[in-house]
């Protein structure tokens, strides 16, 4: 039988547990909505964005010596993997997830014989990933997305370091690997590539856009937009990667942690019911004591 | 012949503008370009400066924007912008430490990127400090 305090203490201790994690949900909720309206709002510049970008690169598509931005090196021996992850734990799948999948891609890739360089955006992505992969990773990107949520210039900062290693030749093609925001129960890890520009539906819009494109008039050049429009789309790219993945980890930390709340009532209420049955015991076996004490005399 | 163009003006944040005008003068890199409805298909890149919204042969808002590209078709006109900012709401000393913060960075700018983000940011800042000094007058 359990001593009577033990449970005691045991009941207070995961009742001001279960009185954290129900916060930590109320604020995760909070956050998602707030970090959810930014993945909303930001979609409409990312979608014009592309279709400008596709409507352009629809008059590159046959020709040689585009910007290498957009062509490739005509290479992939060397992949940056770009890794979403959050800077904080507690948030039940979503981290693990994303990791799994890097791992999947990382061991494909090695068994190609090609390269993999490993940039990690948010903590926990490089703390799971050093173990194993400690030299492919370039680079660990911490603290995105503080009180003010995520700024636009977060994301230029690490599409700019993107731009300066591709540059610089240190890879052929890369990657991002994120969580997609489905709804608060759901995250799609979803991996896109950045370098070269493709995109996903580029066959169905071409035919879309067919006509249209062709009329267009440039100024400047086409040359010359496509050789800003593409860098700065990797940053609008990498923007939404981003709020995606902040709206996908306060859904999946609400998720867990309402959980968390809910698991802990069920404990506390068994805990409560041991306690009362051996409470109730003590005093039963008191009064038998005390009852046979006066049969006694 | 509609008489009206759609104007959506667009940030990565979120969708700024969105109405029917009768004219909309954009900052292009090459010259301002004024577009009216039935405009030719265009898409052209954009200069830190500012956006007249032309209503019934009046400037009815000025809007900052700190570049983009502009995307003109007959009865459409898509402004995507890295920031914007209502020219009323600009402020004098933000503008000026936003010049001078840059024009530091510029100073220490080690790379090609960074030299580059930092001359972009002076001339945004200065296009800034402009346009107050332009609305500063028209009051």
């Amino acid at each position: 039988m359990p001593n009577l305090k033990d449970l005691k203490n045991r009941i207070d201790s995961v009742k001001s547990t279960r009185k954290i994690t129900s916060a930590m949900k109320m604020v995760a909720a909070a956050k998602l909505r707030r970090a959810q309206e930014a993945a909303e709002s930001a979609r409409a510049y990312s979608e014009r964005m592309d279709t400008v970008l596709r409507s352009l690169a629809g008059s590159f598509a046959g020709m040689e010596g585009g910007p290498e931005l957009l062509a490739g090196t005509g290479e992939d021996q060397t992949h940056l993997l770009v890794v979403f992850t959050s800077d904080r734990g507690l948030c039940g799948g979503f981290n693990g997830s994303i990791v799994r999948e890097a791992r999947r891609l990382v061991h494909e890739m090695k068994s190609e014989g090609k390269t993999v360089k490993l940039l990690c955006v948010g903590r926990k992505g490089s703390d799971l990933l050093k173990s194993e992969f400690r030299g492919d990773i370039v680079d660990s990107i911490i603290g995105i997305g503080g009180k003010k949520g995520i700024g636009y210039l977060e994301a230029t900062a690490v599409s700019d370091r993107i731009t300066e290693m591709f540059e610089a030749g240190e890879f052929d093609v890369c990657s991002i690997l994120f969580n997609k925001f489905q709804s608060a129960m759901t995250q799609i890890v979803t991996n896109s590539q950045l370098i070269p520009f493709t995109s996903d539906e580029e066959e169905g819009a071409v035919a879309d856009s067919g006509e249209l494109k062709a009329a267009y008039e440039f100024e400047p050049e086409e040359s010359e937009i496509l050789e800003v429009l593409l860098p700065k789309n990797l940053g609008v790219q990498i923007f939404q990667a981003m709020l995606e993945s902040s709206a996908s980890e306060h859904g999946a930390r609400m998720t867990a942690m309402d959980n968390a709340t809910r698991n802990a009532g069920d404990m506390i209420d068994k805990l409560t019911l041991t306690y009362n049955r051996s409470r109730q015991a003590a005093i039963t076996s008191e009064l038998i004591e005390i009852i046979s004490g006066a049969e006694a005399l | 012949m509609a008489d009206v163009v759609e104007f959506e003006l667009v940030s990565p944040q979120r969708l700024v503008k969105s109405q029917a005008v009768s004219m909309v003068v954009v900052p292009c890199s090459e010259g301002d370009i004024g577009v009216l409805p039935g405009h030719t298909p265009l898409i052209g890149t954009v200069r830190p400066g500012v956006v007249d919204i032309h209503d019934n042969g009046k400037v009815t808002e000025s809007i900052f924007v700190s570049g983009g590209f502009v995307e003109v078709t007959p009865d459409r006109c898509t402004l995507l912008a890295e920031e914007a900012t209502m020219v009323g709401d600009l402020k004098q000393d933000e503008a000026q430490a936003r010049l001078e913060a840059a024009e530091k960075a510029l100073e220490k700018a080690s790379s090609d990127i960074e030299k580059a983000n930092a001359e972009a940011e002076i001339k945004t800042a200065e296009a800034m400090l402009s346009a107050m000094g332009a609305s500063v007058a028209a009051h």
